[in-house]
């Protein structure tokens, strides 16, 4: 796409003609600062340096990820625009003022003929760095006395970028959303099959947003999914099965398709490579590996029995162990058993920290064999935190007596209490703790299932 | 009195460092070339080189290598698959581990040390005047120019072996979980830039299971790879190798006895799942077992153990009639023989020298054998001897296999096999005796073949048969003629399959009776036998509370002193001081009182007239000070002059 093909974007061509304006007049004194905002793949990188290509401008363009210290960004400025032996003068831990002292000496030496830009894209994360950097950027002109303009570009609006001490407005340019209807089948059918004809692929762009748009509005990865699953759109032509104006047909044909794609490629369940793979043996009718489905984890019997004591601790109220693991406890009342606060279901309101002294004791009443403290299973409750089942609370006294979180879900801890149960009373137990929590909050169906996978077994 | 502490302190030390010491013995060679096998089919499979085509969206081939939870094993894999990769892929291969890359920066400037192989230092306080230049490098970009220069520079054999010019980057993640996301997510937007001149290869080392890519990154940035799924093999596959290699093989003369199988295979499935330290936990034991048995001069090759017999010192032939396997083994003989073992020394060396070469020849035919059970048992229905090989030859080593129920159903199960798995069984079992190359087990594979014979023969005349039987056309009344004939006939005598199937089966049976003797019956099998269990337990897998808790209850039990031992219950003054202060808190609830503490302290050691008292109370502070070290108390702000206790019990 050259930038004249840009201009073909009918939303854009406003916002288009006044940056185009901004720029037209190289020799005269441009505007400081220039903020352009708008969604993801709206084009906003695209277009400016486009622009900045074909009109020859002289520009640094800079991505704030890269700079992870502002000294980079210097630098990268400096070298763009005066050659890397002005960039080599900067100090080893180059401060604004260094930056400022160096461009004025370098423009000095070889003044601008034109305006020069710096582009700073994702400057979203300008804001994590030095608190004056952005509003010395922002009137960078000024300070080094030389025709430079600074584009920001983003996808955040400004409001969220003004410091509390305010600073200079920069020119703020919106780029739209692509409409549905024009803008999106437009660009998609520029890269239209030579094969085919345009108006038999502006038709496929047609089904294909309509499956996609309501989940996907980002050129880059429709123009990918268009690209992958255009081969399986032409598969009735080519075997001559339908002609280019049997669109119900083809349509019947790549909708379950399309469908498959958003729940499998899209999601990068399976990579694009396996997907082109699976189309062409489709016929053998392979199964889909997909990442999600590998969701079996292989943990040593006791770590499996930590995270269920795990999980029990962190669902169920400490005041009602004394009920579950307790072989002869009281009779409690019903009534007052629960108290209200403890009505709402424990899944809703997440999982709550616990000592290491109440995982043990759970973890020593749930396992029905002795078990010794030996430093192996404290090492595994280590080793369960770095696998990140479990999650260490931010607590003063980690030493003592560290709290800890359950942060695995209710499926995964019934499939391992699932295969490591020979004992029926864990299951009980895990049955009994959910039962509670059930008949308390009737609506939530996942708990049921639960309960219901439970008397399966 | 510190000087007792530290003593207490040292033996638990003590405890770990035996484990750490032995890394380094045999057997670590052949897990590790089986690793190298395993991840050369898996490289060559993927092959890397047609992956890398380019196409619009998808930045970098990542690939997830799914491991298991050890971390020992994951060091020696990834090392392995490095070395792997830079053999026949690229030279371009980095891996990083979470713990160095706490930042970005951090994680770029890893990268780039050790793909340039100099330092990069971003580090701007260093007072290096050399630094200046490499330190703006640290980026991306940076390694960009490099890579161009050095690709140029590369062999161009190398480049015949891939399709296109270029060769990838590699960058292993070695614990992806513990990576912090964000760091993570700026690593691969970066890189997202630099596809074009800059081919990368992502590989996350994945412990838990492949969707945890899902849950760290968003799908801004997980749409930018293109994602491979590898598992590794199951670690209980590994141990099985393992188990084969090293164990169940008569080459190695070291052996090691049910109980201490059970020990390290115990460890293993609850505790680690890592191979590593299962092959560290052998090594252990050998080193015990000759370190602890005089006798252990014998255990070595047949020969060296024959020659080592003859010059066996007088000590040591009293030891071997202190065996209890040899004084079985005497009883057995007649009265003149028992005087002869008992008094003549040289006539000991000759019986054992006989004694071992039977143990010898019996380790030579009990592994075919038993691998011949095993292939027969493990198709059956339950697995009543076991699923793995390692629980049939536990079961075997530990007492006559042949009086256990499970055996008994298990030989029911063969006895109804049908014919064709039978056959199929029985040839494994042939192929597995052609291996073994005792004269006794060609014999045993002589016959098993005999059988094999008959079996075939009979199926063919069967087939002839049935075939006949096929083209009669029968009427109503003959067809129920024919089958009532079929069911008195099935009921009065067996076809000659069946025959021959129970034939088999005797046969095995006798086999297992004959070769499958538990090894404890064997005269002198101490000499290779491994068998405290309880010192292997104690030391591999360590109770550091436990033994915590003995030392400062029982301290006889470590400084072996007359004066400590004590009644249980009392409380001896000559106790060193933390024991006592640890007694008397054990009293107490969860909250101490100072004050009461130090008194019940100073009632205590005012029972022995010879101490001074006015150092009472530094004492007390120093115990008490040390019990916080220890994580029994800790200082509390729910009230004044009281600690808290942390442990369990008591009051």
């Amino acid at each position: 796409m050259s930038h004249q093909k840009s201009f073909q974007y009918a939303d854009l061509l406003s916002v288009l003609e006044r940056v185009v304006d901004i720029m037209s007049a190289p020799d005269q004194y441009s505007y400081p600062s220039v903020f352009i905002y708008g969604h993801r793949a709206t084009g906003k990188s695209h277009v400016v340096l486009s622009i900045m290509k074909d009109l020859e401008l002289p520009h640094a363009s800079v991505d704030c990820v890269e700079c992870v210290s502002s000294g980079l960004l210097f630098h990268q400025v400096l070298s763009a625009f005066f050659g890397p032996d002005a960039a080599a003068l900067l100090p080893r831990c180059p401060s604004l003022s260094d930056f400022v002292r160096l461009y004025k000496q370098m423009s000095s030496n070889s003044p601008a003929t034109q305006t020069r830009y710096i582009i700073l894209d994702r400057a979203e994360r300008m804001r994590d760095m030095d608190f004056s950097l952005l509003p010395a950027l922002l009137r960078l002109q000024e300070l080094v006395n030389d025709n430079v303009t600074v584009i920001l570009l983003s996808e955040i609006v400004w409001e969220k970028f003004r410091p509390n001490t305010g600073c200079f407005e920069p020119l703020l340019f919106h780029f739209p959303d692509y409409s549905k209807g024009k803008s999106l089948v437009q660009i998609l059918s520029w890269d239209h099959h030579p094969s085919y004809t345009p108006e038999l692929y502006a038709s496929y762009i047609n089904i294909l947003l309509g499956v996609f748009f309501s989940v996907c509005r980002d050129l880059r990865e429709l123009r990918h999914l268009a690209v992958l699953n255009f081969s399986k759109f032409c598969e009735p032509l080519e075997k001559g099965e339908a002609k280019e104006s049997d669109i119900h047909k083809l349509w019947k044909n790549i909708e379950p398709h399309l469908q498959r794609a958003m729940q499998t490629v899209y999601l990068r369940e399976v990579s694009s490579v396996q997907w082109e793979q699976q189309q062409m043996d489709e016929k053998e009718a392979t199964t889909l590996r997909v990442l999600s489905a590998h969701a079996h984890i292989e943990l040593p019997y006791y770590s499996k029995f930590l995270l269920i004591a795990a999980y029990l601790a962190s669902f169920n109220p400490a005041r009602t162990d004394r009920r579950f693991f307790l072989k002869s406890h009281g009779k409690i009342r019903k009534t007052n058993f629960l108290k209200k606060h403890e009505k709402t279901s424990n899944h809703l309101l997440g999982p709550k920290p616990f000592p290491l002294d109440r995982l043990m004791a759970i973890f020593y009443s749930v396992v029905d064999s002795r078990v010794a403290p030996t430093a192996s299973i404290f090492s595994q409750i280590s080793s369960l935190v770095t696998l990140q089942l479990l999650s260490q609370v931010g607590h003063d006294d980690q030493l003592d007596s560290p709290k800890y979180k359950c942060s695995v879900s209710l499926d995964f801890i019934l499939a391992i209490s699932r295969c490591v149960c020979v004992c029926v009373r864990l299951l009980d137990l895990l049955a009994l703790s959910l039962v509670i929590q059930s008949q308390v909050v009737r609506q939530e169906r996942s708990l049921f299932t639960a309960v219901s996978n439970l008397h399966l077994l | 009195q510190p000087n007792n502490n530290m003593s207490i302190l040292k033996v638990l030390l003590v405890t770990d460092l035996c484990v750490l010491k032995c890394v380094g013995f045999e057997g670590t060679g052949q897990y590790y070339s089986n690793l190298k096998s395993r991840y050369g089919n898996n490289i060559d499979t993927c092959n890397i080189a047609q992956l890398l085509a380019p196409s619009i969206i998808d930045l970098s081939k990542t690939f997830y290598c799914h491991l298991g939870v050890n971390v020992p094993d994951h060091a020696m894999t990834f090392r392995s698959l490095c070395n792997l990769l830079q053999d026949s892929v690229t030279p371009f291969v980095v891996s990083v581990h979470a713990k160095e890359c706490a930042a970005v920066k951090l994680l770029i400037q890893k990268v780039l040390e050790q793909l340039m192989g100099r330092g990069v230092s971003v580090d701007e306080e260093q007072e290096d005047d050399t630094a200046l230049l490499q330190k703006t490098q640290c980026t991306i970009s940076a390694l960009c120019q490099w890579y161009k220069t050095k690709c140029t520079q590369v062999s161009p054999k190398r480049k015949e072996n891939l399709a296109k010019n270029d060769l990838p980057v590699v960058v292993i993640f070695k614990d992806f979980e513990a990576f912090n996301s964000q760091v993570l997510q700026d690593f691969i937007l970066i890189c997202s830039r630099y596809t074009q001149e800059l081919p990368f290869v992502f590989i996350f080392g994945i412990a838990t299971s492949p969707s945890a890519i899902q849950h760290r990154l968003p799908h801004s940035v997980s749409s930018l790879l293109c994602i491979e799924v590898f598992h590794s093999l199951s670690c209980t596959q590994h141990l099985a190798s393992v188990f084969d290699k090293l164990i169940l093989n008569s080459q190695f003369p070291f052996k090691l006895s049910s109980r201490v199988i059970q020990v390290l295979v115990g460890i293993f499935l609850y505790h680690d799942f890592s191979v590593q330290n299962f092959v560290k936990g052998l090594q252990f034991s050998m080193l015990e077992h000759f370190n602890s048995q005089p006798l252990s001069v014998l255990c070595c090759q047949k020969h060296e153990a024959l020659l080592s017999a003859k010059i066996l010192s007088k000590q040591n032939v009293e030891r071997i009639r202190h065996l209890p396997s040899f004084m079985r083994y005497v009883e057995t003989q007649e009265p003149q023989e028992q005087v002869r073992l008992l008094t003549n020394d040289e006539h000991v060396k000759e019986v054992c020298q006989k004694l071992l070469k039977n143990l010898h020849t019996y380790h030579k035919n009990y592994y075919p054998i038993l691998q011949c059970l095993h292939s027969l048992t493990s198709s059956l229905p339950k697995f009543p001897l076991g699923k793995h090989i390692r629980e049939l030859h536990v079961s075997c080593i530990e007492k006559n296999l042949w009086e256990t129920e499970e055996y008994d159903s298990a030989l029911q199960l063969l006895r109804i096999l049908a014919k064709d798995e039978l056959v199929a069984a029985l040839r494994s079992c042939a192929e597995i005796l052609k291996s073994a190359n005792t004269k006794r087990m060609q014999n045993v594979l002589q016959q098993l073949e005999d059988f094999l014979g008959v079996s075939s023969e009979d199926s063919s005349g069967n087939g002839v048969v049935s075939a006949k039987m096929e083209y009669q056309r029968t009427d109503l009344f003959q067809l129920q003629k024919t089958l009532l004939e079929k069911e008195s006939r099935r009921t009065k005598r067996m076809n000659p399959f069946e025959v021959l199937r129970s034939q088999v089966i005797d046969f095995i049976d006798s086999l297992v009776r004959e070769y499958l003797t538990p090894a404890e019956f064997q005269p002198l099998n101490e000499v290779c036998y491994y068998s405290s269990s309880g010192v292997l337990r104690q030391r591999l897998n360590v109770t550091p509370r436990t033994s915590i808790q003995a030392a400062l209850t029982h301290p006889f039990y470590y400084l072996k002193n007359e004066s400590l031992k004590t009644n249980t219950g009392t409380i001896s003054s000559a106790a060193p001081d933390l024991c006592i202060v640890y007694k008397l808190h054990l009293e107490c609830g969860r909250l101490i009182n100072l004050y009461d503490w130090l008194e019940a302290y100073v009632t205590v050691m005012s029972a022995a007239e010879d101490q001074d008292t006015n150092s009472e109370d530094a004492r007390f502070i120093q115990a008490v000070s040390e019990m916080e070290f220890l994580g029994f108390v800790k200082s509390t702000k729910q009230k004044t002059d009281h600690v808290a206790r942390l442990t369990w019990g008591g009051c």
